[in-house]
């Protein structure tokens, strides 16, 4: 009987030794063969689409993700084409990227910036995506960016309002399509002045945190230029879902006006209670009371119901918008979904899009050539008329539409009516702005 | 001063909600001993009850209207609900109208059955084990049913309207003689408000003056006793359970129109209806509901922007805030006896 020589230290100790002398040579490939993070080399290329599945806002990720699946049949060559028939730019070809088919892998954000990062981490690392895109929430958003930079990949915003995506936190490789606080502010202002008039004392719930204390500010600024007064600003916990004790102090402060910056499930309640309370039928000031909820969205005004009759909004699309993109977009996921679709699938339909035409004019997934692409991109027919993707914070510049809840609808996807489209020119501001000024975009990072 | 009126009146209605879950809760953790973290999940259940009999009463059959067309330009399918087809146009618009009062009936059956299911199948084999696992397999039992509802329904709120009668609110700044619109309440939350009363009232009828109540009393004070007098007092904490998870199901079918129910309802009240629990006493029915409306009305005064502008973000804490001076000045919470929950 022989005797073994392997003792169980040994074999720990020596695999250790090993396995780390067979991860070293690869540590210095990744870096030395590709020339960015996970540069593609087979006949395909991955994206991450990095939504909520659950949580509050899984209905808005699923609408996302839904438009992102439809996004790639089309830049794989499927289905109608959508809007790359009316898109201004016309390098894609509908035979995936650079000539290589387009797969995507997915994560749940489950809106929370950890659980966000997590899952945006793992399809970077493990499944090689090459751009991460998604978000419906600003707080997700600004993590999700800031661990893109990082990585050394490029960020497609989803759905994110807050000033600070492209604000004090905006990054090199980080690239948002949907409209902000500012311009939210800017767009309703002058329809409020036309329906509501000039003197008017207005009171601000908020919802606590980045996303809310940018479009408090945005909104506040934009009505006391008209010259309305701001007699309160109360910032409600996010978690909150009974406002009615928010809402009684109104009754009572003077004011005539109520803007709820609240979104999702908060919104919903809010407004909700607002009206129980009577707060429409209210009589101050000798004028009507009314509400104001500035960032609209068709899903959120489903679980609101009736309520939102006649109350006043901003929108970045709607899908009863008539040129030709939009048009296109509401054909081809109305007949493959049967049913129109929301402000976050168009948003991210054009952000898949946009990205991909960026790669096929810079030739390259590199982000750094695409963000180069990007920025100063000036372009045409996905939906809000020309629009440009500005170098200087990579936001995108565009005409902004100021909705309201339709009086009698004809379907249970006919809430809001378009009372305006904001032009872009209303709606633009200086970069080094002041509620956007304290961050600085950077370099771009390809991880090489 | 009208404010603080309009604070308590919100406070009770709060408390209403606090009450009658906390309720709930305690009568399970007197007679079955149990700390039941899925209570909420009956809450929610139960306003999904009345999110159910509305979605059933407007159950449609589609017809084409040639005249007009839907968003891709299709004819539009128009939608008539079945029981206005079955009933005429008016008693069913009526039908539809008064659904959640309606889901009252609908539900109590449903709740009972889930409260058996719940406790003859899972809760039972937990009975002779530490607190600690009794609250990590019914907070697990929460996070299912939480996801199941969510799976069926979606994440977003579902609007649910009370009968047409009770919207709007009622003047009582003009009773007291304080100026029109000054103390305005929405209608629907002094039904809220009237409804838990009832039930609150109600049950302590039934502990108090029916033979069952006095053994499920006698139970409580002492479980070993009442058993050797030959009388099955599991059957009757079984009972209790289906009683207690109706109370918390009826709580959501009424509170279904004060805002839209959404799966996560259930646990956005359970945190807060423990500390209501702990703060009355465990095991005190009287604290229970006296604690629910006193965390109620102060949680309503926090909010008050003068109070806030004194303590930020009291508004937020002051629950746990008193919770913590309870527990320190009196252990035993408001009304607790000695002895439960001390061992």
């Amino acid at each position: 009987m022989s005797k073994s020589t392997f003792t169980r230290r040994g074999v720990l100790k020596s695999g250790a030794v090993a396995g780390a002398g067979l991860a070293l040579p690869t540590i210095f490939t990744a870096s030395s063969v590709a020339a960015y993070t996970n540069a593609p080399s087979g006949s395909s290329v991955t994206l991450g689409f990095n939504v909520p599945q659950t949580g509050p806002y899984a209905d808005e990720g699923a609408d996302e993700l839904r438009a992102y699946e439809l996004a790639v049949e089309h830049l794989n060559g499927g289905g109608d084409g959508g809007m790359m028939n009316t898109f201004s730019s016309k390098a894609l070809q509908g035979n995936g990227i650079l000539g290589r088919k387009v797969d995507f892998v997915t994560g749940d954000t489950q809106t929370k910036s950890d659980a966000a990062r997590a899952s945006a981490k793992s399809m970077i690392e493990k499944d090689g995506a090459v751009m991460i895109t998604g978000g419906s929430s600003s707080g997700v958003a600004i993590a999700v960016q800031g661990l893109c930079q990082e990585a050394g990949v490029i960020f497609m915003a989803g759905l994110t309002h807050s000033n600070d995506t492209t604000g004090k936190d905006k990054k090199a490789n980080g690239f948002r399509h949907f409209f902000n606080g500012y311009m939210s502010g800017a767009a309703l202002a002058p329809v409020l002045e036309k329906m509501y008039g000039n003197d008017r004392t207005a009171y601000h719930l908020t919802a606590d945190y980045t996303w809310g204390w940018t479009q408090e500010e945005s909104i506040a600024a934009s009505t006391e230029a008209l010259g309305w007064n701001t007699v309160n600003k109360v910032r409600t916990p996010l978690a909150a879902t009974d406002f009615s004790s928010y809402i009684a102090p109104v009754l009572n402060s003077g004011a005539d006006v109520l803007v709820l910056n609240h979104y999702g499930g908060n919104m919903v309640n809010s407004l909700t209670n607002a009206v129980q309370f009577g707060l429409r039928d209210k009589q101050v000031n000798g004028k009507n009371f009314e509400i104001v909820v500035p960032l609209y969205s068709r899903l959120m005004a489903r679980g609101a119901g009736e309520n939102v009759k006649g109350i006043f909004g901003s929108t970045n699309w709607h899908w009863s918008l008539t040129d030709e993109g939009s048009k296109a977009f509401v054909k081809s996921f109305g007949t493959k979904y049967g049913f129109p679709p929301s402000q976050a699938a168009h948003t991210v339909y054009c952000q898949t899009l946009l990205y991909a035409d960026a790669c096929e004019r810079a030739g390259s997934h590199d982000p750094c050539a695409v963000a180069e692409a990007l920025e100063g991109f000036e372009f045409d027919g996905l939906g809000n008329g020309k629009t440009l993707y500005r170098a200087e914070d990579h936001q995108c510049f565009k005409d902004v539409l100021v909705v309201k809840g339709k009086e009698n609808p004809t379907s249970e996807f006919d809430l809001l009516e378009i009372v305006e489209v904001t032009p872009a020119s209303q709606v633009t501001y200086a970069p080094d702005h002041p509620m956007f000024a304290g961050g600085a975009l950077g370099t771009c990072n390809s991880g090489a | 001063m009208d404010a603080i009126i309009l604070q308590i009146l919100n406070g009770l209605d709060k408390g209403s909600a606090y009450a009658l879950i906390a309720l709930g809760l305690t009568l399970i953790f007197g007679t079955l001993g149990v700390v039941n973290f899925a209570h909420g999940a009956l809450f929610m259940i139960g306003a999904f009850c009345a999110v159910t009999l509305s979605k059933i009463l407007n159950i449609s059959f589609e017809t084409i209207d040639e005249t007009q067309v839907d968003f891709l330009g299709n004819p539009l399918k128009v939608k008539t609900p079945y029981v206005e087809a079955w009933f005429g146009p008016e008693t069913g618009a009526a039908l539809i109208d008064w659904s959640v009062p309606l889901a009252i009936f609908f539900s109590i059956p449903i709740m009972i059955a889930v409260g058996f299911i719940m406790e003859r199948g899972l809760i039972k084999h937990f009975y002779k084990r530490a607190h600690a696992d009794q609250i990590l397999v019914t907070f697990g039992l929460a996070i299912v049913l939480q996801e199941v509802v969510k799976y069926f329904y979606g994440a977003n709120p579902i609007p649910t309207g009370a009968p047409d009668v009770f919207k709007g609110s009622f003047d009582f700044g003009v009773l007291f003689g304080f100026d029109p619109n000054a103390i305005i309440y929405p209608y629907w939350r002094l039904v809220y408000f009237g409804f838990s009363t009832l039930i609150i009232g109600s049950v302590f009828a039934f502990l108090q003056f029916t033979t069952f109540g006095m053994v499920v009393r006698a139970g409580m004070a002492d479980r070993e006793t009442v058993g050797l007098l030959g009388i099955n007092i599991d059957k009757r904490f079984t009972i209790m359970f289906g009683i207690a998870a109706a109370v918390a199901g009826l709580a959501g079918v009424m509170y279904a129109p004060i805002n839209s129910p959404n799966y996560h309802m259930g646990m956005d009240f359970l945190v807060l209806s423990f500390v209501v629990v702990v703060v009355g006493g465990m095991g005190s029915l009287p604290g229970a509901v006296l604690a629910g409306f006193l965390l109620g009305v102060l949680e309503s005064f926090a909010s008050m922007n003068e109070i806030k502008s004194l303590i930020p973000g009291i508004d937020q804490i002051i629950i746990y805030l008193v919770a913590i001076i309870i527990l320190l000045t009196r252990p035993r919470g408001l009304m607790g006896r000695k002895g439960v929950m001390e061992e």
